[in-house]
């Protein structure tokens, strides 16, 4: 009951407000608000529901019946669904809160919220879903959600193409997404519910001792569906449409490419685990590729201005590093160790949790301050705003240091050492090195960031003039910063579902490894950009993201534009003209040599009448006798 | 009746008839068609049709062909100038028409039926009296027996008898093409 | 002998005559009139059958009633047909049969 709730209230906010919001106009927003508020009242409420371990599929609504094929919206409610809905359902309030004054000034607020909330809908159906075509219809309703949303001020010709990008490189990872439940929905005989799934891989007709077992076709399977993660959640090679995301406003930025959406790529992979765990193969390039993610986008981070694009290239940092953590794991469990205790946690769902917080946090404090610098986004015109927003300072320091991973006293430092950790075990030192140096980085251009924008003296006349923002944009910030904190503590934990793995003693490498990165990151980040007014460093590789766009658009370029062409090529000779052009043609010649017959010169009328007659007497008098008749 | 007549009126009427294919005056043709028809006519009596090749005379030749003329002269019709010959139509008509006679020939030459002659089947005048049926009416019936033919009454006969609908449709269908000619031949008054 | 074959025979040129006229001229009005004779032809046709097809040793009749029907119809025939030549001549000043050419194409 509660998850219609939580799944019906912003479908239909979002349809009242598509349809009325002429006539709505700023109620518009309130419904909108006033459904997220609800809506996370019934989450908490929920997080009170025991777990039914027999029947954890209810089924909502039978919603394609044909034949033998059945594709239903059913709710999956367990520990992991609950705790992820939760943390969606929360900062989505305090984003729509924040939106109340951040969008205060635009014109097309009703529009604004209408898209929230059918982003709030379509996040909701990802979460709670019981099987995969269910998870696959919202997947693709979020992509929606997320280009209506870049695409909020599409009057500006940067925000239009950067919303196109997100689609399109979103639709190619959704392909790989298709294809491998495609590949499950064959293999399964037709039924891709969650849990029949899992029974099937580890009990079913896809264990590996199974008769028809495969290891190609389950490494196949996993790595197509880890291509929707990686378009979804931005790993290498489709991270090139999450910096160009920041277009949209502020709070989406906290929302989508934060919190929630970028990280539904991970809660997917870890609802489809024993996949991943079923082929080393996949679990390997998992890994890999969440590692390399990481480390890529940390070094594209330490060059950037605009501050919305630094924290874009950490959420993908920190994406990188919750993919790193679900191949990791994976490849420990295949390694014979179980995950321990009676209730696993797992170290990238922990990750998730604590980062949407940390993370939020800092794109609502960077909302808030391009709101007071009246919508100014490079850091380097900024400066002293220690002294002139201090509230927002110190929330926005809170989450830099939980981001960072400060030793102990925040929730980041828990979830990062649970992701180290779980780098370590899986007993591939590359993995743990390449991780370790990330959490340097991390540190390294975070810290830039704050000495940047906040200490020195102000810079130009706006960051001069700012003042602290309205209450309504503060309130959510300090929630979050006690979020920040407290998050990783049991107190918080366990009743938030947050599937944090069980206390073991933590390895003495890792926690080494945890505190001497971040030192030394600050450290260095201190040292290099205390009181300058302009970047010392100059890395042109890092500053212009390794030319990946560029890259990008030779490839379409030259391979695409290529294909275009024989493909055209192909349909104009064989589809258009084989098929459609040659009959016309025959059609057309046949047609003008018969209208001669009909030449309406009557004359002729008469002689073809004569020829006729002289014909058939002919036939009759002289040939059918001749042949017996 | 003697052969000799017989190809006579026959050439006549193919004579005449070839003379309103080729001649240039339409006047010429008109009048080339009225004595083809009398030709025809001719052949009509020998075939023992006295009522028909009246028939034909008056009407055809007498009614028909006078309209002709009238409408020839009413339009004034030029003699054709030495336009350029229209060839293809030429060639294709003569083809047809040699084709057509050749083949028509041919059948005429080679059905038992065509071998019959009017001495071979000759009009049993006296016996049919007897034999007609409902058509024995007295004025009838005595000009058999004095053996003549009463071909008027035995076509008014047959048509009153057999085909009385038929004539009163003919009688229509003559109305109608009354009205349309009135019709046809108003000139469109201008709107005031 | 003048044999039935004789008067079909001189019919059958009567009609190719007639058909040969009304291909190859140009004036409307003389190919109607060949378009008469070809009618014509039909009638000595039939009227030669009607007297070789004996019927209680008389002609049969029906054939003649035919023709005087078809005589008849052919009158008719005639007076509209004029009618309209006279109209088309009011339009198009003419009466050569390529100027009639707004059916053409």
């Amino acid at each position: 009951m509660h998850a219609s709730i939580i799944l019906l209230l912003p479908f239909f906010s979002a349809l009242v407000i598509l349809l009325g919001h002429r006539q709505l106009k700023g109620a518009a927003v309130l419904i909108s608000v006033g459904s997220s508020v609800i809506s996370f009242i019934a989450c908490v409420a929920l997080l009170a529901v025991a777990d039914d371990k027999d029947n954890n599929i209810k089924l909502l609504l039978p919603f394609l019946d044909v034949g033998h094929f059945h594709a239903n919206i059913d709710v999956l409610i367990d520990k992991q669904s609950r705790g992820m809905m939760f943390i969606v359902s929360f900062i989505g309030m305090l984003v729509h809160l924040f939106s109340l004054g951040y969008m205060k000034d635009d014109d097309a607020k009703p529009r604004f919220f209408g898209s929230l909330s059918l982003f709030m809908f379509s996040m909701t159906g990802i979460v709670l879903a019981g099987n995969l075509i269910m998870m696959f219809i919202f997947w693709e309703l979020v992509g929606l959600s997320s280009y209506l949303l870049i695409g909020h001020w599409y009057q500006k010709a940067s925000a239009a193409e950067a919303c196109k990008k997100a689609f399109l490189t979103n639709r190619i990872g959704d392909f790989g997404f298709m294809i491998g439940i495609l590949l499950l929905f064959g293999a399964n005989g037709g039924n891709v519910n969650l849990d029949d799934l899992a029974t099937a891989f580890s009990s079913g007709p896809l264990r590996p001792d199974a008769p028809g077992y495969s290891a190609g076709f389950t490494a196949a399977a996993a790595l197509c569906i880890f291509l929707g993660a990686v378009g979804k959640s931005a790993q290498f090679p489709l991270h090139v449409w999450l910096p160009d995301a920041m277009e949209g406003p502020t709070p989406v930025s906290a929302l989508i490419h934060a919190a929630t959406m970028v990280a539904a790529g991970v809660y997917m992979l870890v609802r489809v685990s024993f996949l991943i765990e079923a082929s080393p193969l996949a679990a390997e390039i998992i890994a890999g590729i969440g590692c390399f993610t990481a480390l890529l986008a940390a070094l594209m981070a330490t060059q950037q201005n605009d501050i919305k694009r630094v924290l874009a290239y950490s959420t993908l940092s920190q994406l990188g590093y919750m993919v790193m953590a679900v191949g990791a794991v994976a490849m420990h469990v295949q390694h014979g160790h179980e995950l321990h205790g009676p209730n696993p946690g797992h170290p990238a769902m922990f990750h998730l949790y604590t980062h949407a917080f940390f993370k939020a946090l800092l794109f609502l404090g960077s909302g808030a301050i391009i709101y007071a610098c009246h919508h100014e986004q490079d850091i380097w015109k900024m400066g002293g705003l220690r002294k002139h927003m201090p509230v927002t300072f110190y929330t926005f320091a809170i989450g830099t240091a939980a981001l960072m991973g400060l030793p102990y006293i925040t929730s980041g430092f828990y979830s990062k050492e649970g992701v180290l950790g779980a780098a370590y075990d899986s007993g591939c030192s590359i993995l743990f090195h390449g991780t370790a140096l990330t959490a340097l980085l991390t540190s390294f251009y975070m810290t830039r960031l704050v000495i940047v924008a906040f200490f020195g003296k102000p810079r130009t006349e706006s960051a001069h003039h700012a003042t602290e923002v309205p209450m309504i944009m503060l309130l959510p910030l300090v929630v979050l910063a006690v979020f920040s904190i407290f998050s990783a503590w049991d107190g918080f934990a366990t009743p938030l579902q947050a599937l944090k793995p069980a206390h073991e003693p933590p390895h003495d490498t890792v926690l080494a490894a945890s505190i001497l990165a971040f030192l030394i990151g600050t450290g260095g980040a201190i040292y290099l950009y205390r009181g300058k007014d302009k970047d010392p460093v100059n890395i042109k590789l890092f500053a212009n993201k390794f030319y990946f766009d560029e890259i990008y658009a030779v490839i379409i370029r030259i391979c695409q534009d290529r294909l275009a062409w024989i493909v055209t090529a192909l349909e104009r000779i064989f589809v258009d003209g084989l098929i459609a052009r040659l009959p016309t043609a025959i059609v057309a010649r046949l047609g003008a040599a018969t209208r001669m017959l009909q030449g309406g010169h009557l004359q002729g009328y008469t002689f073809l009448l004569g020829s006729g007659v002289i014909a058939v007497v002919y036939l009759v008098v002289f040939v059918l006798p001749r042949m017996g008749h | 009746m003697p052969p000799l007549l017989f190809y006579f009126f026959a050439l006549i009427t193919l004579g005449f008839g070839f003379l309103v294919v080729t001649g240039r005056n339409p006047v010429t043709c008109a009048l080339a068609l009225a004595a083809s028809f009398v030709g025809l006519a001719a052949l009509f009596l020998s075939l023992d049709a006295y009522f028909i090749a009246v028939i034909q005379i008056l009407v055809y030749a007498g009614a028909v062909m006078v309209l002709f003329l009238f409408i020839i002269m009413l339009l004034d019709i030029k003699t054709e100038e030495g336009k350029k010959l229209n060839l293809p139509a030429i060639v294709s008509g003569v083809l047809l028409a040699v084709l057509l006679a050749l083949q028509i020939i041919a059948v005429a030459g080679s059905t038992p039926l065509a071998q019959k002659s009017t001495q071979g089947s000759p009009l049993a005048l006296a016996d049919a009296a007897g034999k007609i049926g409902k058509a024995a009416l007295p004025t009838i019936t005595n000009d058999l027996k004095a053996g003549e033919l009463p071909d008027a009454k035995l076509i008014g006969f047959t048509l009153f008898d057999q085909y009385g609908f038929h004539l009163q449709v003919i009688g229509l269908l003559l109305l109608v093409g009354t009205i349309g000619v009135v019709v046809l031949s108003k000139r469109e008054r201008s709107a005031p | 002998m003048i044999t039935l074959g004789h008067y079909l025979v001189v019919s059958g040129m009567l009609f190719a005559l007639g058909l040969a006229g009304v291909i190859a001229r140009r004036n409307i009005i003389i190919v109607y009139m060949c378009l008469e004779m070809m009618l014509s032809a039909a009638n000595l046709a039939l009227v030669g059958f009607s007297r070789f097809h004996l019927v209680n040793g008389l002609p049969d009749y029906t054939a003649q009633s035919l023709v005087f029907f078809t005589i008849t119809v052919a009158a008719a025939e005639v007076a509209v047909g004029l009618a309209i030549i006279v109209a088309l001549f009011r339009s198009k000043q003419s009466v050569d049969v390529e100027s009639v050419t707004k059916l053409q194409g």
